[in-house]
């Protein structure tokens, strides 16, 4: 059977209505005159990456992770699934805007201090105390880390 | 319960866009151009400041740009109508009723009550999910509120959101300039502005009698002025459309929030194809072909269209129900126009939106809807730029084609199958619609 090739395309995803309910196929397989399937009762819809993986759509955006301060927990070439709804807390990687460059760092919240880390020691950790120019763009909940290339 | 209508209007929409992804341009001087990077279609506060105007052409604003470091781009109309649509749907959340107006404008009821809170909780929502900043407009009629919309735009010190519902309506009327009103184009704008010309029999006869002041044209410059002419008088010289303006202005609402898209007047150009197609660049030559001709017949009938719609099927009666597929993409343009380049464009971004490979397509067209004639896109401010020069060209290919036969001149897009050879030097990437192009983010 030839490979089907499909797009992960977050933008693509079909608006869900409140209330609408999810379709589910009456039958599985056909039915034919005598023996029907014992699966027959236990059909449900196939596990969708979407639903799993996002939970606001309207503010979810993939990035592209370069460089390797983040090596521990993100790889380069890693694609990032970020949230811009959510409210950034302690241990969460988020994406920042400092100094006018886009990045990807964990903060830190420790005694009422906040810090944006990297994941590699050689990286140093940079204090949120107003002198610089920085604005939390979103959060990232999921990495998503190609292994076979 | 009093009605309360929201303008909710997008800031300098494709800037915006652009900054939703690059945070350090905020604060600075950034424009968008046209196709073929011709013309200013949008800047920011701060590009206005310097004295960059809407519409300027390019090779005219370029010493401006150099001389202050203004970021410029080439529209990425892929982005904007994602953008766009994310910006609606979460706007969508929020109220009863929504109307997309434009591409970065939509109508929208409030709960009467507390619809300011419900304002400030929208703009803020906005502008973390989608990084889009806005402002809001609030009245008793749909014209109030686009009044208060642009009054919020005007005065940042009121925060980007006014409210006129409740409040004393004339002392804001009272400093708006007419021609800033919605409906109201240029010509109206001239034509209201202007001093009545006296060409009574016996003026002196007029006079003695003390019905002078009624009869001759007053000028009428402010929004108050406006509002306060006789209803037949409106109705004479601003027909029935200008009556409803007025009584809008007035606080009567005759103008309702259309969640429906109203059954529009259009037509459409499709065809079932003689062998299967399924690339994108098949399917991209094919809905060229399809602009041609749509655009010519708008043209050969003296028409413009402002909305179009770009679908595409499989064979509904496939065997294996996966290789089902159908689907459309619409927008409304920025203009109406019946100038086929324009319409090849925004097709062509439209059908990247539904495209999807694997699938063999069978069928595919193009909608024009929302047709005016062609006078009425004249007067469309956009419209104005380089129309002269479009203009001409389309006769003249049309004139040709009647010559020599169908098709014999026609678009690079019909032809080799390739985007209509743009100059786009500056685009940004899809953000959010192609994975090889989002965002990059340093680990570092």
């Amino acid at each position: 059977m030839t490979e089907k090739q499909i797009e992960l395309r977050i933008a693509s995803v079909s608006k869900l209505e409140i209330g609408e309910g999810m379709t589910v196929p009456l039958y599985l397989c056909r039915v034919s005159a005598g023996f029907p399937s014992p699966a027959g009762d236990y059909v449900e819809s196939n596990i969708d990456l979407n639903d799993w993986l996002i939970r606001n759509k309207l503010a979810t955006y993939i990035v592209r992770v370069e460089g390797d301060s983040m090596i521990g927990e993100i790889h380069p070439e890693d694609r990032l699934i970020v949230d811009r709804s959510l409210e950034a807390r302690h241990k969460d990687v988020v994406i920042a805007c400092i100094d006018g460059e886009m990045v990807v760092k964990r903060l830190v919240v420790e005694e009422g201090k906040h810090f944006l880390v990297a994941e590699n020691p050689q990286y140093p950790p940079i204090e949120l105390n107003g002198d610089r120019e920085l604005i939390i763009w979103g959060v990232a909940t999921h990495s998503i880390h190609r292994l076979r290339t | 319960m009093k009605e309360v209508f929201g303008l909710i209007d997008a800031d300098a929409f494709y800037v915006s866009c652009e900054r939703a992804f690059q945070p350090a341009l905020e604060g600075k001087p950034v424009v968008v151009l046209s196709n073929n990077d011709g013309n200013i279609v949008a800047r920011s506060r701060e590009s206005k400041a310097l004295g960059i105007t809407m519409g300027m052409p390019f090779f005219k604003a370029k010493p401006i740009i150099e001389k202050h470091n203004v970021t410029w781009f080439s529209s990425n109309y892929t982005l904007y109508g994602d953008v766009s649509r994310r910006v609606f749907d979460t706007i969508d959340r929020f109220v009863p009723a929504l109307e997309h107006y434009s591409i970065d404008e939509a109508f929208v009821h409030f709960d009467h009550g507390h619809q300011e809170q419900d304002a400030q909780e929208i703009k803020q929502t906005v502008r973390k999910w989608t990084g889009i900043p806005v402002s809001i407009g609030m009245g008793p009629t749909k014209v109030l509120a686009k009044v208060a919309s642009r009054i919020a735009k005007k005065h940042p010190e009121y925060g980007g959101v006014v409210d006129l519902s409740g409040k004393d309506v004339d002392h804001y009327l009272r400093d708006f300039d007419v021609a800033d009103l919605w409906g109201i184009g240029p010509r109206y704008a001239q034509f209201l502005k202007s001093e009545g010309e006296d060409n009574r029999d016996q003026p002196d006869l007029w006079e003695a009698s003390g019905l002078e002041p009624i009869l001759r044209k007053q000028k009428i410059e402010t929004a108050l002025e406006l509002k306060n002419c006789p209803d037949t008088w409106v109705r004479k010289h601003l027909t029935i459309k200008g009556l409803r303006l007025v009584w809008e202005l007035r606080g009567i609402s005759c103008l309702p929030i259309e969640v429906f898209e109203r059954p529009r007047k259009g037509l459409c150009c499709s065809r079932s194809f003689g062998r299967p197609v399924t690339t994108l660049e098949d399917l991209k030559e094919a809905v060229s072909m399809h602009c041609t001709r749509g655009g010519e017949k708008l043209r050969r009938q003296r028409l413009a269209a402002s909305h179009l719609t770009v679908f595409i099927s499989t064979s509904r009666f496939r065997q294996n129900p996966d290789e089902i597929y159908s689907a459309s993409a619409s927008w409304g343009l920025p203009y109406p126009t019946s100038y086929t380049p324009t319409i090849i464009n925004f097709a062509q971004a439209l059908l990247e939106r539904v495209y999807k490979p694997g699938f063999v397509y069978h069928k595919a067209g193009v909608f024009l809807t929302d047709i005016v004639a062609d006078t009425e896109r004249q007067q469309s401010a956009l419209a104005c730029i380089d129309d002269e020069r479009r203009t001409k060209l389309m006769s003249t290919v049309d004139r040709l084609n009647r010559k020599y036969g169908r098709y014999s001149v026609r678009p690079l897009a019909v032809s080799y199958g390739h985007s209509w050879e743009m100059r786009r030097e500056h685009v940004s990437p899809r953000y959010t619609t192609r994975l090889n192009e989002v965002l990059k983010v340093k680990a570092c």
